[in-house]
C-alpha cells in the first residue's frame, strides 16, 4: 500500500561536477501527502541534489530518480516540470524586460497543453493570480514589473512561492526559501506551503532553520553531510540540531 | 569596357530602338557598370535631363572613390561588373495568379513570420511585382491620401509627377558623394519611395513598403525620399525580405527624410533580407545610407530598426539636429547568427540650439556572429544646451559570437550633456534554467528573454509590426541554444 504511494524515489544517486565528488549513493524515498525537510551543512549538496531533480546540465549523474513512477534523469527540466515537479530556487535569477505575469501565465499554459488542457486566457489568468496574490500579500504593482527585477531578497523568495501556488504542483521542493525573510514574511511563506498540503503531494523543504518547521510541520527530517543522507528522523531530530550543530554527525560518521 | 556593356552602349546608342524593346521584354540587362548603363537606366525610366546629370556626376565621383575597408565585418571584395543594375519586374503574366501557385515553404516563412494574408500574397508576388512593391499601397490607399494631401508613391513615378520636388530635395541630406554605397546608388538607383506630407497634414495612416530582392545576381538600389512640411507628421514603416541564394547580393539603398518646422517623422524598419546559410554561403550584402534631417525648428525625426537578417548589415540611420530645439532618436535591434556580421549605430548631429538625441541599441549575437555598434555624437559648435543619452546594450548566446561598442563623441560646446551606458551581457544558463524549470520550452525561453531585452525598442514599433518583430528574432535565432 505504501510502496505504491511513493511519489520520488532516489536509489544511489551519485552526482559530481568534474572530478569533484558531491553527491554519493544517496537514497531518499517520499511518499505522497509527506512534508520532508532535509537540511545539512553548508557546500553538503543540498542544492545540488535540487537542481539535479530538476534536470539542471553540467553535473555527471548516475543512480535512479524515479518521479511518479518512471526514471526522471533523461527527461528536460521542462518534461520534468510538466509532471508537476517545482523547484522554488535558493537564487532566484532577474530576467529584465520579462514581465513576471507574462512568465507565470507561459509557465502555467505550457504545464496546462501537457495536461490536455485549453490554455487560460489573459482575463481567466488574471482571476487566477489575483487571487493567489492576495494569499501571498503581494501587491498589485508586482504583476507589471519584470520578473524579480530589482527584487529584494525578501520579495524574491515570497515569488517563488507565487509561483509554486499557481502552479499546484506535486512535488514542490523548496531550497532555502526561508533564508532572508522576515519574521512576518516567514508567517506567509509558510501558510502559502501549507495551503499546498495534500494527500497528492509532496514538499521538500530544504532549510537551515528549525524555525521554519515550527510553521509547517515536517513528516520527516533528513541531514545530509558528506554527500548523503547522514542521518533521518521526525521533527525531534532539527530540535537536536539546532541545539548541536552538525559535529556530532560528522563525529559519528568518522568514528562509524 | 566589357563585351556586355559593349552591347549595352550598342543598344543605346545605334540600335537603340529595338534594343530597348528587348531589353523591356527581357527581366534583367546583363551585369556590368559603365557611363552607358547609367544612361540606359536613366532613358528607361524616362528621365529628365536633371535626373540623368545627377546620376552622371555620381557615378563619375564613385569611379574615383576607393572601396571602403572597414575595421569589423570582413567580406570578399564586391565585383561591380558581376552585378546586373536593372532588373525590371516581371510581366504580371509571369507571375502567380494566387497563393496557391507559390511555393509553400515561403508561404510556412510568411506565417511564421505573423505577416498578414494579403501581405504574404503581396509578397510571394501574386498580381503585383515583388521587386518593389509600394505601388500597390499606393494604389489601394490613393483616394485617401490625396485627399488629405499626401503623396505617396514609386519614386519613379515622383520623377515623371513631381520632378520640382525632387530637384529640390534629392541629395540635399545624401548628397551623391557622401559615401561610396550611397555615391554607387545615386548613378544606378532603380526606384523605391517617394513621400510629401504638406504643411500642417497628419498623415492619416501608417504608411508602409515592402522591399524584396528576387532576381538572382542583380544588386538591389532603391531611394527613399519623405519630406514632411512644417507642422506636419507621419509615421513610415519599411520590411525587407529576400528569397534564398548561394551567392551574396548586394543591397545599396539611400533614404533620405527631411523635417521642417515642427514636423515628425517616425521611420520604421524590420529588415529581414536572406542572411546566408548555417555556414556562412550566400546572403545579402546590406550597406544601407539612412540619414533624417531636422531641418526646422521644433522638429523630430525618429529611426527605430529590427535588423535581423543580411549576411553584413552596414548602416547608421543618422539625425542632423540643424533646428533649435529638434529631437533625433534611434531605437534598435541588431541580431547576427551563424557567421553573420552586422556594424550598425547611428551618427546625431547637434547644430542647432537645446537639440537633444536619444540612442538605444541592443545588439544580440549567437553562432559565431558579431554585432557591433557605432556610434558617434557629434555638438558643433553654438549648439548650446544639447543633450544626448546612449544606452548599448549587448546579448551574447554562447561563447563563439561576439559583440563590439565603439562609441565617438565629439563635443565642442561646454555645456552638452553627453550620457553613455553600456552592458554585455550573456545570456545566462541560469535564465534558461529558471524559465525551463517553470514548464517554458527552451526556443520559448529563449525569445522570452531575449524580448525581455529588446523591450525597450519593439514599444517603439507599431502594433503589428512589433509582433511581427517578435516573431523575426525568433525565427532567427532558432536553434542559436543547445
Ligand atoms: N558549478 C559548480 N562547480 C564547482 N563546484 C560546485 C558547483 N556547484 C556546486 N559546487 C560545489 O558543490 C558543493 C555543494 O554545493 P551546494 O550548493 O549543493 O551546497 P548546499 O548544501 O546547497 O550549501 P548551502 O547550504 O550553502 O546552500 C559545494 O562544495 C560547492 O562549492
Ligand atoms: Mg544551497
Amino acid at each position: 500500500m505504501r510502496k505504491n504511494n511513493i511519489l520520488l524515489d532516489i536509489n544511489k544517486l551519485s552526482v559530481s561536477i568534474g572530478d569533484k565528488p558531491i553527491l554519493r549513493d544517496l537514497s531518499l524515498q517520499v511518499a505522497a501527502g509527506e512534508v520532508h525537510a532535509i537540511m545539512g551543512p553548508n557546500g553538503s549538496g543540498k542544492s545540488t541534489l535540487a537542481q539535479v531533480l530538476a534536470g539542471r546540465a553540467g553535473y555527471e549523474v548516475s543512480g535512479e530518480v524515479r518521479y511518479l513512477g518512471e526514471d526522471i534523469l533523461d527527461f528536460s527540466p521542462e518534461e520534468r516540470a510538466w509532471r508537476g515537479l517545482f523547484l522554488a530556487f535558493q537564487y532566484p535569477v532577474e530576467i529584465p524586460g520579462v514581465n513576471n505575469v507574462y512568465l507565470l501565465k507561459a509557465a502555467l499554459n505550457a504545464q496546462r497543453k501537457y495536461r490536455g488542457e485549453a490554455p487560460l486566457d489573459a482575463f481567466e489568468f488574471l482571476t487566477v493570480i489575483k487571487e493567489k496574490m492576495k494569499l501571498m500579500r503581494i501587491d498589485e504593482s508586482f504583476l507589471n514589473r519584470s520578473v524579480n527585477a530589482g527584487f529584494s531578497g525578501g520579495e524574491k523568495k515570497r515569488n517563488e512561492i507565487l509561483q509554486m501556488v499557481v502552479l499546484e504542483p506535486r512535488l514542490a521542493v523548496l531550497d532555502e526559501t526561508d533564508s532572508g525573510l522576515d519574521i512576518d514574511a516567514l508567517k506567509v511563506v509558510a501558510s502559502g506551503v501549507n495551503t499546498m498540503r495534500d494527500p497528492e503531494r509532496a514538499i521538500v523543504l530544504i532549510t537551515h532553520y528549525q524555525r521554519l518547521l515550527d510553521y509547517i510541520k515536517p513528516d520527516k527530517v533528513h541531514v545530509l553531510a558528506d554527500g548523503r543522507i547522514a542521518r533521518s528522523g521526525g521533527p525531534e531530530l532539527a530540535l537536536e540540531l539546532e541545539e548541536k550543530g552538525y559535529d556530532w554527525l560528522r563525529d559519528e560518521a568518522a568514528s562509524a | 569596357m566589357s563585351k556586355q556593356n559593349q552591347e549595352i552602349e550598342d543598344f543605346v546608342g545605334g540600335q537603340y530602338k529595338h534594343g530597348f524593346v528587348t531589353d523591356i521584354q527581357s527581366d534583367t540587362i546583363p551585369p556590368g557598370l559603365d557611363e552607358s548603363v547609367v544612361r540606359l537606366i536613366s532613358k528607361k525610366k524616362k528621365e529628365p535631363q536633371f535626373m540623368l546629370d545627377w546620376r552622371l556626376q555620381a557615378y563619375a565621383h564613385w569611379q574615383t572613390m576607393p572601396t571602403p575597408a572597414w575595421a569589423h565585418v570582413h567580406y570578399p571584395p564586391i565585383d561591380f561588373q558581376e552585378i546586373s543594375y536593372f532588373s525590371a519586374p516581371k510581366s504580371a503574366d509571369d507571375a502567380p495568379r494566387s497563393l496557391d501557385e507559390v511555393d509553400p515553404k515561403l508561404l510556412e516563412t510568411y506565417e511564421k513570420l505573423g505577416i498578414p494574408l494579403h501581405e504574404r500574397a503581396r509578397l510571394a508576388g501574386v498580381a503585383v511585382d515583388a521587386v518593389f512593391d509600394s505601388v500597390s499601397v499606393a494604389t489601394t490607399f490613393k483616394a485617401k491620401l490625396a485627399e488629405a494631401g499626401v503623396i505617396f508613391c514609386p519614386f519613379s513615378e515622383a520623377v515623371q509627377e513631381h520632378p520640382a520636388l525632387l530637384e529640390q530635395y534629392l541629395g540635399s541630406v545624401v548628397p551623391y558623394a557622401d559615401n561610396f554605397y550611397a555615391c554607387l546608388n545615386s548613378a544606378v538607383f532603380s526606384d523605391g519611395s517617394f513621400v510629401f506630407i504638406p504643411k500642417g497634414v497628419r498623415c492619416p495612416m501608417e504608411l508602409s513598403t515592402y522591399f524584396r530582392i528576387n532576381e538572382a545576381k542583380t544588386g538591389q538600389f532603391e531611394r527613399t525620399l519623405i519630406i514632411a512640411e512644417e507642422g506636419s507628421h507621419v509615421s513610415y514603416l519599411e520590411g525587407c525580405t529576400a528569397p534564398m541564394r548561394d551567392e551574396n547580393q548586394l543591397h545599396a539603398a539611400v533614404v533620405e527624410l527631411i523635417a521642417l518646422d515642427d514636423a515628425q517623422i517616425k521611420y520604421a524598419t524590420v529588415q529581414n533580407w536572406y542572411p546566408g546559410d548555417a555556414e556562412g554561403r550566400g546572403g545579402i550584402f546590406n550597406f544601407v545610407t539612412k540619414r533624417g534631417d531636422c531641418r526646422g525648428n521644433n522638429s523630430r525625426i525618429s529611426w527605430t530598426q529590427v535588423e535581423t537578417g543580411s549576411a553584413i548589415t552596414w548602416k547608421y540611420p543618422s539625425c542632423i539636429l540643424r533646428g533649435d530645439n529638434s529631437i533625433g532618436e534611434f531605437y534598435s535591434v541588431a541580431v547576427t547568427n551563424n557567421f553573420q556580421q552586422a556594424d550598425t549605430g547611428t551618427k546625431m548631429i547637434h547644430i542647432g540650439k537645446n537639440t537633444r538625441s536619444t540612442i538605444i541599441s541592443k545588439g544580440i549575437s549567437a553562432g559565431r556572429a558579431s554585432t557591433a555598434y557605432r556610434g558617434l555624437v557629434k555638438v558643433l559648435p553654438g549648439a548650446t544646451g544639447a543633450r544626448n543619452f546612449t544606452q548599448c546594450d549587448s546579448l551574447l548566446m554562447g561563447d563563439r559570437c561576439a559583440a563590439h561598442t565603439f562609441p565617438y563623441m565629439e563635443v565642442k560646446e561646454p555645456d552638452a550633456q553627453i550620457e553613455h551606458e553600456a552592458t554585455t551581457s550573456k545570456i545566462g544558463e541560469d535564465e534558461l534554467f529558471y524559465c525551463r524549470q517553470r514548464g517554458i520550452e527552451e526556443e520559448d525561453a529563449v525569445n522570452m528573454i531575449v524580448n525581455g531585452f529588446c523591450k525597450e525598442v519593439f514599444k517603439e514599433l507599431p502594433m503589428e509590426f512589433a509582433v511581427e518583430a517578435q516573431n523575426l528574432l525568433a525565427v532567427s535565432l532558432e536553434g542559436a541554444v543547445g
